[in-house]
């Protein structure tokens, strides 16, 4: 797959830097034709998944960095959310909705990336971290995407 | 964060502006504790019009106080949420337990 564009991103895993990261992810994401309601999904999907690196990978400790990869093909989204954190024990169970580890949360993070996304993968090894996949096509339909493309 | 806050009675009015995510839950769920342990408050009242951006962060935060307020029997409204907020809140379930109102007199009216 030819991308047009790529970045990355690497910042402090503290809560201030959620907006950062949506705001900058959905900025380069503007540069393809994504609907205003495109980017605002694009955004929670990129705020969850850094509030979820920040909250459960790495606990609230703010010495460590969420990095974020993404690329563009000419109609595609292409994004990675990754932390160096505790990872998930059990990838299944934390992708139900109803699923947190705190009781004020609604266990909702990956149920926003997986409607807002067209494609959504999860891959983590408990004490090595996590990494989200996602991708989002401009324009209607899904894109079919697997990392080896 | 913007926050107002206004006690009518034992209804609080809730008005937050900007975006809410993990990066103002803390600062806003402290100062609604507060206003909770300070003032006879029974029912809530969110005015959502002048935030642009929720997150499950956000969202947390509203439910905490849902469910501190309606163990004591109090309800809560949400008043005028833009369109992007509202498909948050109706996707994450929350308008089935929070009613919606256009405007805070209404919402007042609904808690009667």
């Amino acid at each position: 797959m030819k991308y047009i564009n790529q970045m990355k991103l690497e910042f402090l895993c503290i809560p201030a830097n959620v907006a950062f990261a949506r705001v900058t992810v959905a900025a380069f994401a503007s540069q393809l034709d994504f609907t205003l309601t495109d980017l605002e999904e694009i955004k929670v999907a990129v705020s969850e998944a850094v509030g979820n690196s920040i909250i459960h990978g790495y606990k609230g400790i703010p010495d460590q960095f969420v990095r974020i990869q993404a690329a563009l093909t000419p109609d595609t989204l292409e994004l990675r959310v990754e932390d160096d954190g505790r990872g998930i024990e059990d990838i299944n169970r934390a992708l139900q909705p109803t699923f947190s580890t705190d009781s004020e949360r609604l266990g909702l993070g990956f149920v926003f990336m997986q409607s807002f996304m067209d494609s959504f993968q999860v891959d983590s090894t408990p004490g090595h971290g996590t990494r989200v996949i996602m991708s989002k096509r401009a324009g209607s339909g899904t894109a079919p995407f697997t990392p080896e493309q | 964060m913007l926050l107002d806050l206004e006690l009518k009675q034992d209804t609080l009015f809730i008005r937050p502006g900007g975006e809410l995510d993990l990066g103002v839950a803390a600062p806003l769920r402290n100062a609604l504790d507060r206003a909770l342990d300070r003032d006879p408050v029974r029912n809530l009242v969110f005015n959502l019009s002048k935030v642009s951006f929720i997150d499950s962060s956000g969202l947390g935060v509203l439910l905490g106080r849902y469910k501190r307020v309606s163990k004591n029997g109090g309800k809560v409204l949400i008043v005028s949420p833009q369109p992007q907020v509202r498909r948050i809140l109706e996707l994450s379930g929350l308008l089935r337990i929070m009613d919606e109102s256009s405007s805070e007199p209404e919402a007042l009216a609904k808690i009667g």
